[in-house]
């Protein structure tokens, strides 16, 4: 059976650019110049899928969303 | 009733003068033919119909993703908020020939297995199509309910998911994030739901007569059929005119070298859409693959040309400070990154030695919001933005070596409205 893949979504409506999101990721989530969060695209390295899951789970609006790819 | 023949279509049954009647109506295009899902399905997918409300997306897949999208009935919204200051072909389309609309919109339902149509049009053009309904119930033409939603006067209005807003009435005119949860598998009252550009519908209402065929008899194989195009810059008035797809404007609109001459550059897809030379804007086939091909787009069929004489940096700033007011305000990116754009702009036009890191500053400025708000509104405006710095880049460089322009004369139409007034 193939891994599952993973993307991450911001939902920029919840957001309110906390930073949380960044502070937990760094790898994959940097902060523009007014401290919104700016997530790399495509898939969630297998290694760093743990660390997306808790960052979705801290983020103070839930607007951090770990979606399953199609595979 | 005879199919069109020549490249005019919609506006071949809208008459000369005033509103085409329910009679009139169906003397010259004859009642709808009553067929089953699966036969419009086949039909505007063999069509090849585009969406004419902007995104130019295949109509039939959008149909078959409604019509086998979920578990309950949906529901069909016809749109014609229009938003873009500059469009007025479906404010045109429902005043002329509402019926034509009205029938688009039975054929989506009856396509899609829906039995409400919501007709999603601005205060000014509901009792148009009010008096279009009443005489459609009067004479029983009707297999399916329709109602009329008023939509706020907003740019945004027409956007997919704001247009649903607006008919639950929660958030009218705002749009949502969809990424996670489309309109079409939950949009109007919780239903799979087909927000469709009443141009588009127009279309379909005369593919539903003529067949698919006829329809690609005109136009290119990507985009077949016509496009109904709102012109400004060429006569006292917009006029609306009707483009085979793959036409070239030049030559739609009969614009030969010495009036090309006069035209300084040509703003495709309105506010959202981008700039373009204007030997480029004449020549290039009108679809939307080759608008985008330039970086352009022809959205909703805006085309404005703008005169010689007229400040484009001027122009552009104003605009784009429009299009931040115009915005939800909803998302970061867009609320921040919108008001340094017009700000930005703003220096350009008038302090330009004022504005920090140069032109070179926007496309960067653009790459910050491009694909981070819930709607494609960062992007149409971060689109308009680059490709000004691009057509216009002479003009810029003049405006920091020599000084901004003396005389500004504003051309392209911006509502004055204060920002977050009550309209």
């Amino acid at each position: 059976m193939r891994r599952p893949r993973y993307q991450l979504v911001v939902d920029p409506i919840a957001c309110d650019g906390a930073g949380v999101c960044a502070e937990l990721l760094p790898e994959l989530i940097g902060l523009d110049p007014w401290g919104f969060p700016v997530v790399g695209a495509g898939e969630v390295p297998p290694g760093l899928v743990e660390l997306a899951r808790r960052a979705t789970v801290s983020c103070p609006r839930l607007a951090l969303t770990l979606v399953r790819l199609e595979s | 009733m005879s199919a069109p023949t020549g490249p005019t279509r919609l506006l071949d049954g809208a008459g000369s003068g005033g509103v085409v009647g329910l009679d009139a109506h169906l003397a010259r295009w004859g009642a709808l033919p009553r067929v089953t899902s699966k036969v419009l399905l086949e039909a505007v997918d063999e069509s090849g119909l585009r969406g004419h409300g902007g995104a130019w997306f295949p109509v039939g897949t959008k149909w078959r993703a409604v019509a086998h999208g979920g578990r309950s009935r949906p529901v069909v919204v016809a749109n014609g908020a229009e938003g873009e200051p500059a469009s007025g072909k479906d404010r045109f389309l429902l005043h002329r020939t509402p019926h034509l609309v009205l029938d688009g919109a039975a054929v989506a339902a009856a396509a899609v297995g829906a039995s409400r149509v919501v007709v999603h049009v601005t205060a000014r053009t509901v009792a148009d199509v009010e008096r279009a309904l009443a005489e459609r119930a009067h004479r029983g033409v009707d297999t399916c309910a329709f109602d009329v939603v008023t939509a706020p006067d907003r740019f945004l209005s027409g956007q997919e998911s704001a247009a649903v807003n607006t008919v639950n009435g929660r958030n009218p005119g705002i749009p949502s994030f969809v990424r996670l949860r489309t309109v079409r598998d939950q949009g109007v009252a919780g239903r799979p739901t087909l927000v469709q550009n009443v141009e588009t519908l127009a279309h379909a209402a005369l593919i539903a007569r003529f067949g698919p065929q006829w329809f690609r008899s005109v136009g290119t194989h990507e985009s077949p059929g016509t496009v109904l195009a709102t012109v400004t810059g060429l006569w006292d008035a917009p006029r609306i005119v009707e483009v085979p797809l793959g036409a070239t404007l030049g030559h739609a609109l009969g614009i030969g070298d010495d009036q090309a001459r006069g035209i300084q550059a040509v703003l495709l897809g309105g506010y959202g859409g981008g700039w373009l030379p204007t030997a480029t804007a004449m020549s290039m086939p009108f679809t939307e693959e080759s608008a985008r091909g330039h970086g352009s787009s022809i959205g909703a069929g805006v085309v404005l040309l703008l005169p010689t004489g007229v400040c484009p940096i001027a122009e552009a700033a104003r605009v784009v400070r429009y299009m931040e007011g115009e915005g939800a305000g909803q998302c970061g990116p867009c609320v921040n990154g919108l008001d340094v754009l017009a700000t930005s702009l703003e220096h350009l036009a008038y302090r330009p030695r004022s504005l920090r890191g140069g032109v070179a500053a926007l496309p960067t400025l653009c790459g910050l919001v491009e694909g981070r708000g819930a709607c494609h509104h960062p992007d149409g405006v971060a689109r308009f933005v680059r490709t000004a710095v691009d057509v216009f880049a002479d003009h810029a460089a003049l405006h920091v070596s020599r000084g901004p322009c003396q005389t500004t004369r504003p051309f392209l139409p911006v509502p004055s409205v204060p920002v977050g007034a009550t309209r």
